[in-house]
């Protein structure tokens, strides 16, 4: 997707040129003074290492990029009223002047990037410097490792694909379709791309439990003379042991064997929808695993840009007549107005942080357990090692990782982070607490699969009636109720058989269901806390 | 342009023409504008797609600043600036502009309608209307601009030096001729009139009245900017009504008892004398706190159902929430009426927040 900079420097109303047909028109060549620029500043890139794909700029006027934006950076999609709404906020927002997009980039082999035509000069060469680091980012990367390179042309195939089966089967039934679709479309396993879960099944291996269905499984038990029986083979070891047989044997009956994560996969394998209906699924499965690393590292990709784009203008690329332009951009990308967070901010900050601490050896054995606080303050090895730490970072980390190993009580204090919440009994979001384990924990919790509820498939065949039953892995907060009943509706549609939902409502746990015509709230009875 | 496709496709599910079932994920989101001291919302509504989410007890996040443990972020409504999502927002700050009275009437606009409004006005008015208000170099002589002629010729002569001042004659030539021109301006061709009826009884604290007077002002804005030739009447009542001027209707404090049916025969009055309503579109906006005397009610519903609602395109009745009050003319109101009769729209206020609902409410386009 897009990594968009919303500046908020407010413009005027910028008069828009009439209709623009895009999907017919090409974006026109750099004019030269940019084509030069771009092989400047792609030099100084590649001097200090970074490392990349192809990078094309196209110029675009606000209404062209706001429509790509939109499209979540690429020039077409399938049709959908959802990139309508989105086309809409941000073209408001930028004709009343509260919010720009500096700049686009796609992951793609070559990378699309687009420059606004009535930007300085300045802000070009900013957004040049800031998308060659995005680049590089894409290309090397570990969590982009597995996401397609030819996502420009797969996306005109998808909005291709879905056009045909509007034509054929009419607009509406299939915007109905993707309109369910989308409800489960963050119900994937982001890490399946990099794990197997499942060993290919032998397709003569019926299980062992197959033959003997009926029988009560029987303990492995120690040989032993009778008098020593009791203390060699307990009873209640005997028991425990014949309890987790049998939940053994349950589990490999029940379908599917092991909680499935990957909620669209299992529909795609499962539901049973037509063959139109599962090509749309499928588009909406493979535009979600594109974009979900994108999700998974927005502090540390934005970081990084930040940090490149920092580096190169303040050392190579601005003339000085550029300053105090290139401060005032810099500044509003990375402004923390009071009581939030920005992910640029963060990233940068975090980045030049370990940057540093590399530099001055601050990191190790020696460096943790040392308790003087002043040796510790002027600590400095001259190690040096800062420039190739970040790119290592840079490689193997995703924003969770990246803030479990590096966001510091130092860091915290310098930066005044807090961890807030919602409170009931005055109706409003209050600070928590200033203490570094809470706020790392409430950190590392909003990041956790992308902030989202974990959720599986425990049970296709639910109550053995066909029925689909997930669980949400409760980790102590509850789903929004009206949103998941509403989804379990989009489900249905999808699963066509009564589905259900089970979680924990008011602290204790708690099944939704749907069945086609109603929904139907049961405690399930055991309390969780 | 795909993007336009997708735009009305969007545009039409939230004016409820298609895809009903969706509407009722539409929320409206905002922008935060500023009009003087006074913030207003750019509305910008938003169809959410239901996915499984967590709730309020778990949109707690981290964000950074002042602020002693404890201190309150913002109102639970929504979450503060997005930081809760901190790895996933693009950081998008809501700022807020400057917006002048006419772009907000716009945007309002787009929100907003006169429901009904016909085409009126005697069949025989001319539709344009001409003035003399300018003068050109071409013309019938009928038109010649005598002076202005004179004036050319005298300083052409002097100019050229044949302007003797010892016999003065001046000669005009052809250019410099003048005559009269007109310009021609429009008339409205559906003539509408708003007439505000405002109660300010005793019982009418001096917050009611603010919130009344703000719905009025905005609608006010909102049909000015749209409409042309949009004629607006006020009237005030206690225990006694009558007609105001802007002036006084937006300033004025009195107190006293509460007779709404004499604004009603006031109302009935001025629509015999001025606006006849085979001429003219006639809405009606009425604000009280609901505290009629008891006895009136029933004059007050007469005279609506009997005088007022036949004549009338839209009649509007906003009720403030009183604090003294039983409010209860609008449950009367409903009561005489039920939802039957689609020219009448009733409305509660309960607070500043409400007006904007409130007109909506009243001129909605079904956004």
């Amino acid at each position: 997707m897009s990594e968009a900079i919303f500046g908020h420097r407010s413009l005027t109303k910028a008069d828009f040129p009439s209709q623009f047909d895009m999907a017919t028109a090409t974006f026109e060549p750099l004019p030269a003074n940019l084509a030069e620029i771009q092989v400047r500043i792609e030099g100084y890139a590649r001097d200090y290492g970074l490392d990349f794909y192809p990078t094309i700029f196209e110029l675009v006027d606000a209404d062209q990029l706001n429509a790509v934006a939109a499209y979540g950076g690429f020039p077409t999609r399938y049709p959908h009223w959802r990139f309508g709404m989105e086309y809409e906020q941000l073209s408001k927002g930028y004709t009343y002047g509260l919010q720009k997009i500096y700049e686009l980039v796609i992951n793609n082999n070559p990378c699309y990037a687009y420059l606004m035509r009535c930007n300085g000069l300045v802000d070009q060469k900013l957004v040049m410097a800031h998308v060659y680091g995005h680049c590089d980012f894409f290309k090397n990367n570990y969590w982009f490792s597995q996401t397609d390179r030819k996502m420009m042309d797969e996306m005109a195939n998808h909005g291709n694909r879905a056009r045909r089966y509007m034509d054929r089967f009419g607009v509406e039934e299939v915007e109905t379709f993707i309109d369910a679709c989308l409800s489960v479309e963050d119900l994937i396993d982001v890490h399946s791309p990099f794990v197997k879960r499942f060993e290919n099944r032998d397709k003569y291996d019926f299980g062992k439990a197959a033959d003997q269905e009926d029988e009560p499984p029987l303990p492995g038990r120690f040989q032993s003379k009778d008098y020593m029986e009791p203390f060699i083979n307990p009873p209640h070891v005997l028991s425990a042991e014949v309890d987790r047989l049998r939940k053994e044997r349950e589990q490999q009956s029940r379908f599917p064997a092991e909680p499935v994560r990957d909620v669209m996969l299992f529909l795609l394998e499962h539901a049973p929808l037509k063959p139109w209906q599962l090509d749309v699924l499928s588009i909406i499965r493979d535009e979600a695993y594109y974009f979900a690393p994108q999700a998974q590292t927005k502090i540390m990709n934005e970081g990084w840009a930040s940090y490149w784009h920092s580096t190169i203008m303040t050392r190579q690329g601005l003339e000085p007549a550029d300053i105090i332009n290139y401060c005032d951009h810099h500044s509003g990308t990375l402004a923390s107005s009071p009581n939030k967070l920005n992910p640029y901010k963060l990233g940068i900050e975090l980045f030049r942080d370990i940057e540093d601490r590399w530099n001055r050896g601050r990191f190790g054995k020696a460096y943790e357990e040392c308790d003087d606080w002043t040796a510790k303050r002027n600590w400095d090895t001259k190690a040096g090692l800062g420039r190739q730490k970040i790119f290592e970072v840079r490689k193997i980390h995703n924003d969770l990782t990246f803030i479990d190993e590096f966001l510091t009580l130092e860091f915290c204090r310098e930066y005044k982070l807090f961890s807030f919440g919602y409170n009931p009994s005055t109706d409003a979001y209050e600070i928590e607490s200033r203490e570094f384990p809470k706020i790392k924990q409430q950190l590392l919790f909003n990041l956790t699969n992308i902030g989202r509820p974990l959720i599986a498939v425990r049970d296709a065949n639910y109550k053995n009636r066909g029925e689909l039953f997930l669980e949400h892995q409760f980790n102590g907060v509850e789903l929004k109720t009206s949103y998941a009943l509403d989804t379990l509706v989009n489900l249905h549609r999808l699963w066509t058989r009564p589905v259900h939902i089970e979680t924990v409502l008011d602290g204790a746990a708690t099944i939704l269901s749907f069945d086609g015509t109603e929904h139907k709230t049961e405690k399930s009875g055991e309390i969780k806390t | 342009m795909r993007i336009e496709h997708d735009l009305s496709r969007f545009k039409q599910i939230v004016r409820g023409k298609i895809r009903q079932n969706l509407r009722k994920y539409v929320t409206h989101g905002e922008l935060i504008g500023r009009k003087g001291r006074e913030l207003v919302s750019i509305p910008l509504p938003q169809l959410d797609v239901p996915h499984f989410r967590y709730g309020k007890n778990g949109s707690g996040g981290v964000g950074q600043g002042d602020g002693e443990e404890g201190t309150q972020l913002g109102p639970g409504g929504e979450s503060p600036g997005g930081a809760g999502q901190a790895g996933s927002d693009p950081g998008a700050h809501i700022l807020e502009v400057e917006v002048s009275l006419e772009e907000l009437a716009l945007i309002l606009g787009e929100e907003l309608e006169l429901p009904r409004i016909e085409p009126k006005g005697k069949p025989n008015i001319e539709q344009k209307k001409a003035r003399y208000s300018s003068v050109r170099r071409s013309g019938p002589e009928s038109l010649r601009h005598f002076k202005r002629t004179y004036m050319e010729a005298l300083r052409r002569q002097i100019s050229s030096n044949t302007y003797a001042p010892d016999s003065p004659r001046i000669v005009p030539i052809r250019d410099d001729k003048r005559y009269r021109a007109w310009t021609e301006t429009e008339l409205p061709e559906a003539n509408a009139v708003v007439i505000y009826m405002m109660d300010v009884s005793g019982s009418m604290t001096d917050d009611q009245k603010e919130i009344v007077r703000t719905a009025a002002f905005w609608l006010d804005t909102w049909l000015h900017s749209q409409y042309r030739g949009v004629e607006t009447r006020y009237i005030i009542h206690d225990a006694a009504a009558k007609e105001v001027d802007e002036e006084t209707f937006y300033h004025t404090r009195e107190s006293g008892g509460t007779r709404i049916s004499s604004a009603y025969k006031v109302c009935v009055d001025l629509i015999a004398r001025e606006f006849p309503p085979t001429d003219w579109n006639i809405y009606c906006f009425q604000f009280s706190d609901g505290d009629n005397w008891g006895e009136d009610n029933e004059k007050s519903l007469e005279l609506l159902t009997d005088a007022l609602l036949p004549q009338v395109n839209l009649f509007c009745y906003g009720q403030v929430e009183s604090p003294y009050g039983s409010g209860e003319y609008i449950r009367s109101l409903e009561h005489a009426f039920g939802d039957g009769v689609s020219k009448l729209i009733v409305a509660e206020i309960e607070n500043k927040e409400a007006v904007y609902p409130c007109l909506k409410r009243f001129l909605g386009t079904g956004v």
